[in-house]
């Protein structure tokens, strides 16, 4: 598998650390809704198809990423930096040419 | 033994005779000879014993579907195992040994397990040694005692046990187009790619390029088909963009278009050439691949099909055309499809006598019929081959009328004299890798095969692969692959014009001749054609359960002969069509892979090993060093005779009496720098650190997100914007890619960049009554009094002319120094402070007497924050602060984390004077014969010497509620029980005195 990072181009999914489902949305600081904390912490989506995650290039620039991955396919249909702003051109590095 | 070596023709080398030795016996060949041809041509015929009923086995196949003739290739100590004679090259001095047989492969003992057939029949071993339900032997061990028979009596080779000194290679490799086979469709689309000026690797798993071009006796471009491969492979030869890989096994397709290969480098030769690997494992990236990867005969199913000489019409066939070696002299074949008469016409043209060809099919084309007559053949169709007779060689068969409709036997037996009996069951396309690639195999009822599936990744089929039996459509096939795979156009360039016999490429629908005796499905796990059906009267219907409980296409071959037919006969059994039982999944490797080839270089010790500046010193001062996690401490500073014991207690008493040094270089270090730090800290620690002034430390604590406690160490704010964390030594990767996280993810908003230092400073902690004195001695350019260097402060000086920076903060209890410098300077300031240490006293210390001294003053480590504990479990409570919200802090006080019945933090006294070990568990009452009722487990143990104790750490049910009372250590494993007493886990000096001063 193959991600392609923002800063360093393709790179072997070796380098990376996989950081979670990148759907999560974190509660405000402040909040006591339990429910939405337990959400947050345990809930994982878990699809078998396009899935959002957070990827870090902990063995290269160590940014984080959004990922849009294929779980059956393992295609990765875009990524970005989970920082906002620095949004990549959602490279298309696996699948049919 | 004969020669059946003919006077002419093959691609062997008859110049050159290569000498080598097969079960002690010497032989020789030629070169281009694999072990099967050259024994062929030795006139063996017996290659190896079966599996399960020790029967004599000869060649089936020529390539590396090869299921009997397996052998064992020496070299020196080392024995590789389960190798087909089919796929060794001979080389001067090869040795080669027959498995699965003793004491000779003529003269087996074990061959008398064919008269228990019936005993031995699928799920023998399963039923009877597994688990008698009644009898004497009921809830025995029956089985373990048996199994070192049973293992012994089957199996195949015996692996070896010297070590493999051989050296493997591993290599990444990128391409644009990945060829897999190099018959005629893989060196057309190989060509046309290169000509598009794609990069293009072609792996060939055999010796030789050209696939069935070396052995098909069909003329292309009015050239014999193996001079037109020739020339095609020198023509690629000469493009640059065209890497040529021949003994390369793809094994695997993965995601991505990555396909993992094998390159057997120098098994075939004698000796390698300097700086070759034995065997090179090729990681390939492919833009595009394609598949032609060919297609496997298949056998017939009749009883006795397993004698040696009854094989593969191919690959008798191949054997004379290819190798020059003629498997019999009077041949009969036995064929459902058309193919097999090009294999008498070519087993004829090479000398052999083809008697006759038995054809289950009543209906027999004019031109099979003329190509039988052109073979000198009796063409007896609409017949089958019901039996076969001989030992260790063919001699004869029966046949009888045979209806294609019915499968029924009619008329009486005829005898046929033969020795060689060539068979042919129809064609199976080599799908394995497209199998892997994720798609399911689809049934063609015309070809009677299953055929690969539309492509999932970035695929094309070509050939044979595809269904396309005949050479024509393989060239025409390959060359549009190779286009489409280089993003060539379609070319109208006129084809190579192939001339080749002809043929339907249909079989008949009849897989097995139901008669008397065994009829081999799996000829390598010995799996009959009666033993897929008993396990479908036993009840087995899927698939996927016959394969596991007849173990059906499960030996090393993996059912690349045996797959089609047995799901033939289990289709019938259940009385569905073949595509509704459905096939099993191929899964990597394709053909047997070695572990070494998969290690490559990287074996041994892989981790590296982390040094403090300071290691060379201890390793000279007698320290005793263990690793911890990639660092190597050291434990003890050990005097002649001294235990480990007693050298831990002299360190941790002398330390508390004067002064001890321990080198903490290898604390995790983050520099959090930026505008809004302290903000970050605020969030990430659950106490403040945005109040701390700047030259001052603070003890903090973090939590994860669900609340439980992750980490804690000191914190040291250096400037207004910039902290220097420090973290456990374990911990620090996991918190720095935590602060990462919250800074990238969640709170991109704030103004702080963090960077790990730990390798940039060395850390010295000094501590005991004397060490104020020993810094103030060799400190320069600031006081270290108590004024100037209050509890949690620091300043910054000078030691040996190398500036340093000084946290007054303890670990150990005493009155104790942090004393960071430069790390290439680390070594330098530690032996200026020995050498200020001397006059007071100072000891070195290791982890021993630090872990001592920690858990006499109760504080937490690793074992103690396990990833289970909250920060009250702890009593770190105190450290939670209510002015904010941190990470954790929204999660901590769920229900089942402030329960009162939680493990709590304790200390442990041994009542019975007598060590503890960690792990062990705390119980209410004793019961050594029954060990129950675990209140809890020790977490940390020691002798202290400052209590004259043994004492622990433990983490106890409700502990706080215990203290003062009594209870037991329970620890079966190592045989330690005993009384003990629950106290506070802060043993020494609970109000600090010492380390305040």
């Amino acid at each position: 598998m193959l991600i392609t990072c923002p800063y360093c181009g393709p790179r072997d999914v070796i380098e990376f650390t996989y950081q979670g489902d990148g759907n999560r949305e974190r509660p405000q600081p402040v909040s006591q809704d339990l429910d939405a904390w337990n959400a947050y912490v345990y809930d994982r989506l878990n699809p078998a198809g396009d899935h959002n995650e957070i990827w870090q290039h902990s063995g290269g620039c160590r940014a984080h990423l959004r990922v849009v991955r294929n779980t059956v396919t393992h295609e990765i249909l875009s990524t970005a930096f989970a920082r906002g702003g620095h949004k990549s051109a959602g490279h298309r590095t696996e699948g049919k040419p | 033994m004969s020669s059946r070596r003919t006077e002419t023709g093959g691609r062997i080398d008859r110049l050159r005779t290569i000498r080598f030795t097969f079960d002690g016996a010497p032989y020789t060949g030629h070169a281009g000879d694999t072990l099967a041809s050259a024994l062929l041509a030795s006139g063996v015929t017996l290659f190896g014993r079966s599996f399960k009923y020790h029967r004599p086995r000869g060649l089936l196949a020529a390539g590396v579907e090869e299921p009997n003739a397996l052998v064992t290739v020496l070299r020196g100590d080392v024995r590789e195992p389960n190798i087909p004679a089919t796929m060794v090259e001979i080389y001067d001095g090869l040795v080669a040994v027959s498995q699965n047989r003793s004491p000779s492969l003529a003269w087996d003992i074990s061959a008398l397990n064919q008269l228990g057939g019936k005993v031995l029949s699928a799920g023998f071993y399963y039923k009877t040694f597994m688990g008698p339900v009644i009898g004497p032997l009921k809830g025995t061990r029956f089985w373990m005692f048996c199994e070192h028979f049973i293992r012994r009596a089957a199996g195949l080779g015996r692996a070896g046990t010297a070590p493999d000194t051989s050296r493997y290679e591993r290599m990444n490799a990128f391409c644009d187009v990945l060829v897999v086979g190099s018959g005629p469709a893989g060196l057309m689309a190989a060509k046309a790619a290169a000509d598009q000026g794609a990069r293009v690797i072609l792996a060939e798993l055999e010796a030789r390029f050209g696939g069935s071009a070396n052995w098909s006796g069909e003329t292309i471009d009015d050239a014999p088909a193996a001079d037109w491969a020739g020339r095609l492979v020198g023509q690629l030869e000469g493009n640059d963009n065209v890497r040529l890989l021949p003994r390369t096994t793809v094994w695997g397709y993965y995601d991505g278009n990555t396909l993992a290969a094998l390159e057997r480098v120098t098994d075939h030769k004698e000796v390698a050439a300097r700086g070759e690997p034995r065997q090179r494992y090729w990681a390939i990236r492919a833009g595009t691949v394609v598949l032609a990867t060919g297609s496997f005969e298949r056998p017939l199913v009749f009883p006795g099909n397993d004698r040696p000489g009854v094989m593969l019409a191919h690959a008798a066939e191949r054997y004379a055309n290819e190798y020059a070696v003629l498997p019999g002299e009077r041949t009969v074949v036995f064929t459902n499809n058309d193919s097999a008469y090009r294999s008498a016409v070519a087993l004829k043209k090479a000398g052999a006598a083809v008697v006759a060809i038995v054809d289950v099919r009543s209906d027999v084309s004019s031109e099979m019929s003329r190509l039988a007559s052109e073979a000198d053949a009796e063409l007896l169709a609409g017949h089958a081959v019901v039996a076969t007779e001989g030992g260790k060689a063919l001699t004869g068969l029966k046949v009888q009328r045979f209806d294609l409709t019915s499968g029924a036997l009619s008329g009486d037996e005829r005898s046929i004299h033969a020795d060689c009996l060539a068979m042919s069951g129809g064609w199976s396309p080599t799908i394995h890798l497209a199998s892997q690639a994720g798609a399911r195999a689809e049934w063609d009822p015309g070809r009677q095969a299953f055929l690969p599936p539309q492509p999932t990744q970035r695929w094309i089929g070509a050939g044979a692969f595809t269904g396309s039996f005949s050479t024509a459509e393989a060239i025409a096939e390959g060359r549009a692959a190779g286009l489409q795979a280089a993003g060539g156009t379609a070319s109208l360039a006129p084809l190579p014009v192939v001339e080749a016999v002809p043929g339907d490429p249909d079989p008949a629908p009849v897989f097995e001749i139901k008669a008397k005796g065994k009829s081999f499905v799996d000829f390598q796990h010995d799996v009959t054609a009666e033993d897929v059906r008993l396990a479908h009267r036993e009840g087995f219907v899927s698939v996927e359960h016959l394969k596991r409980y007849t173990t059906l296409g499960m030996a090393t071959d993996q059912g690349k002969s045996s797959n089609v037919p047995g799901l033939a006969i289990m289709a019938e059994a259940l009385g569905k069509p073949i595509p509704e039982v459905g096939t099993t999944r191929f899964r990597p490797p394709y053909t047997a892979v070695s572990i070494g080839s998969l290690a490559a270089e990287r074996f041994g010790d892989l981790k590296p090993e982390r040094l403090t500046p300071m290691h060379d010193w201890h390793i000279e001062n007698g320290a005793t060093m263990y690793s911890a996690g990639l660092w190597y401490r050291p434990m003890i500073y050990g005097l002649a005779g001294e235990t480990v014991e007693q050298a831990y207690v002299r360190e941790a008493k002398a330390t508390r009496e004067s002064a001890g040094i321990v080198d903490v270089s290898t604390l995790g270090k983050i520099a959090v720098q930026g505008p809004d730090a302290a903000e970050f800290l605020d969030r990430v620690y659950t106490n403040m650190f945005s109040t701390l002034a700047v030259g001052k430390a603070r003890y903090g604590l973090m939590l994860r997100e669900d609340g439980l406690a992750f980490d804690d160490g000191t914190t040291w704010r250096l400037g207004e914007q910039d902290f220097l964390m420090t973290t456990t030594t374990a911990n620090a990767g996991k918190v720095m890619q935590h602060l990462e996280y919250f800074l990238d993810v969640i709170w991109p908003e704030l103004k702080v960049t963090v960077t790990s230092v730990t390798d940039e400073w060395a850390g010295a902690a000094i501590g005991g009554p004397k060490a104020r004195a020993i810094l103030a001695a060799c400190v320069k350019g600031t006081a270290v009094d108590n004024a100037a260097l209050p509890f949690m402060g620091i300043v910054h000086g000078e030691i040996a002319s190398v500036p340093v920076m000084i946290c007054r903060l303890s670990f150990s209890g005493e009155m104790a120094f942090e004393v960071y410098s430069g790390a290439g300077y680390g070594t330098r300031v530690w032996e200026a402070l020995i050498e200020a240490g001397k006059p007071f006293g100072l000891v070195t210390y290791g982890l021993e007497a630090l872990g001592t001294m920690r858990i006499e003053k109760g504080h937490v480590t690793g074992a103690e924050i396990d990833g289970r504990t909250t920060a009250r479990d702890l009593h770190l409570d105190w450290m939670l602060s209510k002015k904010k919200p941190f990470i954790g802090s929204a999660m901590m006080d769920r229900e089942g984390l402030i329960a009162s019945d939680r493990l709590q933090l304790v200390g442990l006294v041994s009542l019975d004077n007598r060590p503890f070990n960690g792990g062990a568990h705390v119980v209410e009452e004793l019961d050594e014969a029954n060990p129950h009722g675990s209140i809890g487990h020790i977490t940390a143990c020691c002798y202290s010497p400052a209590l004259g104790k043994y004492i622990a750490l433990a983490l106890v049910k409700g502990g706080k509620a215990r203290h003062g009372t009594r209870a037991f250590v329970s620890d079966p494993l190592r045989n330690r029980f005993g009384p003990i007493e629950i106290v506070s886990n802060h043993f020494y000096d609970p109000d600090g005195s010492r380390m305040h001063g």
